[in-house]
C-alpha cells in the first residue's frame, strides 16, 4: 500500500471507530451484542485504553529499549489517585486529572533516578520491586484509604452528568478514544523529534550516545516520565470505564500483560502495540466469555480446566508467537509486504 | 524467634535465588518461569502427601523426593525445548519464560482451584522448640536446615566438581570456556535443573512454612528472590546467601517494629524495597557483583 493509502485507511477507520456508538448493529461471534449496547461499546473503550496504555509501554520498551516489569505501577496510580480524589476527598474531575499526573510525574522523575542507574535485566527487577511496593500498599489499605482486597468503587455524585449511569457509555467511550488519540499524536510526535532519535540510538547502542557527547541517562528518564504519566492518563480513563478501582490491576501481572501486548504486536513499530493492546484486551475479556461457555464445558475435564484459564490461552500463545513469530504481528505483515527484502 | 523466622523465610527465598543468580550468570537468562518451579513443587509434594498413605514422616519423605524429581524433570525439559532454541536472544528467552510463568500458573490454577489447600506436613513441623529462651516453630529450623545444605552442596559441586568448575568458569567468561571446546550449553542445562530442585526443595518447605499450597505464591516470592538476587550481586551464590538472610530477616524485623507504628502491615515489604534502592545507589553491583549488572 502506498502512504496515501495507509492514511485513507487510518482515516477511516477512526470516522468508523467515532460513529460506533451510533451502529445498531449486531456482529455475530464477535460482540454478544448490537455495536451501540452499552456492553459492547465498554468493552470496546476498554481495548481502545489498553492499546493506548500498550502504546506508552512501547515508547519505553520498544523504542528506547528499556525492559521495564512496572508499568503496572504507573497505570495503577492513575486509577487509584483519581478514584481516591474523586470518592473520598470529593474533588471535581479536573483537578482530579491534573493531580494524578502531577504524582505521576513526581513519581516517575524520583523512580526512574533510582532504577536507571541499572541497565537490563537488574533495572527489570528494580522497576519489578517498585511496582511491587507500589501494590502491597494498595493491598494492605493503609489508613482505610485504598479499599484493600475490596476495591474502591466510585462515588459518581461530583462527576458530569454526561459521564454517569449505563446509558451515557458512549462519552466513556469517546473519552477512551480521545485518550488514545492524544497517546498516539504524542507518541508518533517525540518518536520524530530530536530526543525520539536519541531514545532509538540508545536502544541500539547506548555507548555509541554516550561517545558522541550525550548523556543517555537524561533521555531515559524523559523517556520513563513520558511513558508513566501517559500510562497514568490511561488508569484514570479505565477508572472512568469500569467505574471504580481494583487491587488486581497493581499487581505485576498486568505489567507483563502489557508487555504480552506489546511484542503481540510488535515491539518499536507503536501502530503495532495499539494493536496488540486492543487485541490482547478483547481476547482476554472474551475468552472468559469461551471459559463460561456451553462448549467449554461439554468438554471432558482434562480440557476443560485448561480451556477455562484465559490466562493460560493467552501465555501458550505468547511463547508459540515469541518462539515462531519473532517481531509479532507487525514483523509479519512487514514480511507480507516486503517478501524478497527480508534478508 | 524473629531472627530465626527471618532466617527461614530468607532460606526460602535462597532457594530460589540461587538457581535464578546461577542460570543469569551462566547463560545470561533471566527465568521469569522460576517461580513456577517453585509452584509446581508444592503441589507434587501436597499430591503425592495426600495420595500415599502410611508412616507420616514416610509421607513426607516420598513427597520431598517426588518434588524434588519433577522439579529437575521440569527444569531440563523447559531449557531443552524452550529457552535453548533462543540461544543468545536474551530478551526472547525472558518473553517466553514470561509466557510460561502466566501459562503454568494459570494450569495449576484451573487443575488445583485458585483457593489454597491445606498441606498435610508431619506434626513434628508445627511444634515449636526452645531455642535461646525462644519458641521456634520447627518448619522454620527445617527451611534454615535445607537451604543451608543446598548452600554447602552448591559449595562443593562448584569448588570441587569438575562440571562445577566449568560452571564456575562459564559464569567468569562465557566465550573463552567455549572457545577451549567445552560444552557450556549442556553445563547450562544442568545448572537450569539444579535449580528446579532447589525451587522445587523450596516449594515443598514452604507448603509446610505457611501450612497450605497456593497456585500464586511461586509468583510472590519470586519477587522477593529477585530482589536478594540483585542485592547480592548477579552471578554470585554466596552474594544470594547472605542477602537472602539479610532480606528475609529486614522483613520480619520491620513488620515487627513498624507494623503497629505505621498501622498497616505492609512495613517488611516496603522496608525490603527500601533496601534495594539504597543497595542500588550506593552499590550498583550488589553486594558480591565485581561490574556493575
Amino acid at each position: 500500500m502506498t502512504r496515501h493509502a495507509v492514511r485513507a485507511a487510518v482515516a477511516l477507520l477512526l470516522v468508523g471507530l467515532a460513529v460506533t456508538p451510533f451502529l445498531d448493529v449486531e456482529v455475530p461471534g464477535v460482540f454478544a451484542h448490537s455495536l451501540a449496547r452499552p456492553g459492547t461499546l465498554q468493552l470496546l473503550g476498554l481495548c481502545l485504553t489498553f492499546g493506548a496504555v500498550a502504546l506508552s509501554y512501547d515508547l519505553l520498551f520498544g523504542v528506547t529499549g528499556l525492559l521495564s516489569f512496572g508499568h503496572a505501577l504507573w497505570f495503577a496510580i492513575g486509577v487509584y489517585l483519581t478514584d481516591i480524589a474523586l470518592t473520598r476527598w470529593h474533588w471535581s474531575l479536573g483537578a482530579t486529572v491534573l493531580f494524578a499526573l502531577a504524582a505521576a510525574l513526581v513519581a516517575a522523575l524520583v523512580l526512574g533516578a533510582v532504577s536507571l542507574r541499572v541497565t537490563g535485566i537488574a533495572f527489570a527487577m528494580v522497576t519489578l520491586a517498585f511496582a511491587q511496593a507500589g501494590s502491597i500498599l494498595v493491598h494492605k489499605n493503609p489508613g482505610g484509604i485504598t479499599g484493600g482486597e475490596e476495591g474502591l468503587g466510585l462515588d459518581v455524585a461530583h462527576l458530569p452528568d454526561l459521564l454517569v449511569g449505563v446509558v451515557n457509555t458512549r462519552y466513556l467511550y469517546w473519552i477512551a478514544l480521545a485518550y488514545l488519540l492524544v497517546t498516539a499524536a504524542i507518541c508518533w510526535w517525540l518518536v520524530g523529534s530530536r530526543p525520539g532519535r536519541v531514545w532509538q540510538a540508545v536502544r541500539e547502542n547506548e555507548r555509541r550516545v554516550e561517545v558522541m557527547g550525550l548523556r543517555p541517562y537524561a533521555f531515559k528518564l524523559f523517556a520513563f516520565a513520558v511513558s508513566a504519566v501517559l500510562a497514568a492518563l490511561g488508569g484514570t480513563v479505565y477508572m472512568l470505564l469500569v467505574g471504580g478501582a481494583s487491587p488486581a490491576i497493581t499487581t505485576g501481572s498486568l505489567s507483563l500483560a502489557l508487555l504480552v501486548m506489546v511484542v503481540l504486536g510488535g515491539a518499536g513499530t507503536l501502530w503495532g502495540a495499539i494493536v496488540g493492546g486492543f487485541l490482547y484486551q478483547y481476547l482476554d475479556q472474551r475468552l472468559v466469555a469461551l471459559a463460561s461457555s456451553s462448549v467449554v464445558a461439554g468438554l471432558p475435564a482434562w480440557l476443560r480446566a485448561p480451556l477455562g484459564e484465559p490466562l493460560f490461552i493467552l501465555g501458550a500463545l505468547f511463547v508459540g508467537l515469541v518462539l515462531f513469530f519473532p517481531g509479532g504481528i507487525a514483523g509479519a505483515v512487514t514480511r507480507v509486504r516486503l517478501p524478497r527484502r527480508a534478508a | 524467634m524473629l531472627l530465626v523466622t527471618g532466617l527461614g523465610l530468607g532460606a526460602l527465598y535462597f532457594l530460589l535465588a540461587a538457581g535464578l543468580s546461577l542460570t543469569y550468570g551462566l547463560m545470561r537468562v533471566l527465568n521469569f518461569a522460576h517461580g513456577v518451579f517453585l509452584t509446581v513443587g508444592a503441589y507434587t509434594a501436597w499430591t503425592v502427601a495426600t495420595h500415599v498413605s502410611g508412616n507420616e514422616w514416610v509421607r513426607f519423605g516420598l513427597a520431598l523426593g517426588g518434588s524434588l524429581l519433577v522439579g529437575a524433570v521440569v527444569a531440563a525439559a523447559v531449557e531443552l525445548t524452550l529457552i535453548r532454541p533462543l540461544y543468545r536472544r536474551h530478551v526472547e528467552q525472558v518473553l517466553v519464560t514470561v509466557g510460561l510463568a502466566l501459562a503454568l500458573t494459570a494450569l495449576t490454577q484451573g487443575a488445583f482451584g485458585a483457593d489454597p489447600r491445606p498441606y498435610p506436613s508431619p506434626g513434628w513441623m508445627d511444634q515449636v522448640t526452645l531455642l535461646g529462651g525462644a519458641t521456634v516453630p520447627n518448619s522454620r529450623l527445617a527451611a534454615i536446615a535445607a537451604a543451608g545444605l543446598v548452600l554447602a552442596a552448591l559449595a562443593v559441586f562448584l569448588r570441587f566438581t569438575r562440571w562445577g568448575t566449568i560452571v564456575r568458569a562459564g559464569v567468569e567468561n562465557r566465550q573463552m570456556v567455549s572457545a577451549l571446546g567445552i560444552d557450556v550449553q549442556r553445563a547450562f542445562t544442568l545448572v537450569f535443573a539444579l535449580g528446579g530442585v532447589a525451587a522445587a526443595l523450596g516449594g515443598a518447605l514452604a507448603a509446610s512454612y505457611f501450612g497450605n499450597i497456593d497456585p500464586q505464591r511461586g509468583g510472590e516470592v519470586l519477587i522477593f528472590a529477585f530482589i536478594v538476587v540483585v542485592i547480592g550481586g548477579l552471578g554470585s551464590v554466596s552474594g544470594a546467601a547472605v542477602a537472602a538472610g539479610l532480606v528475609g530477616v529486614m522483613q520480619q524485623f520491620a513488620n515487627y517494629y513498624f507494623g503497629v507504628w505505621w498501622g498497616f502491615s505492609a512495613a517488611g515489604d516496603l522496608a525490603v524495597v527500601a533496601l534495594l534502592a539504597i543497595v542500588l545507589l550506593v552499590r550498583p553491583q550488589g553486594l558480591a557483583g565485581t561490574a556493575p549488572a
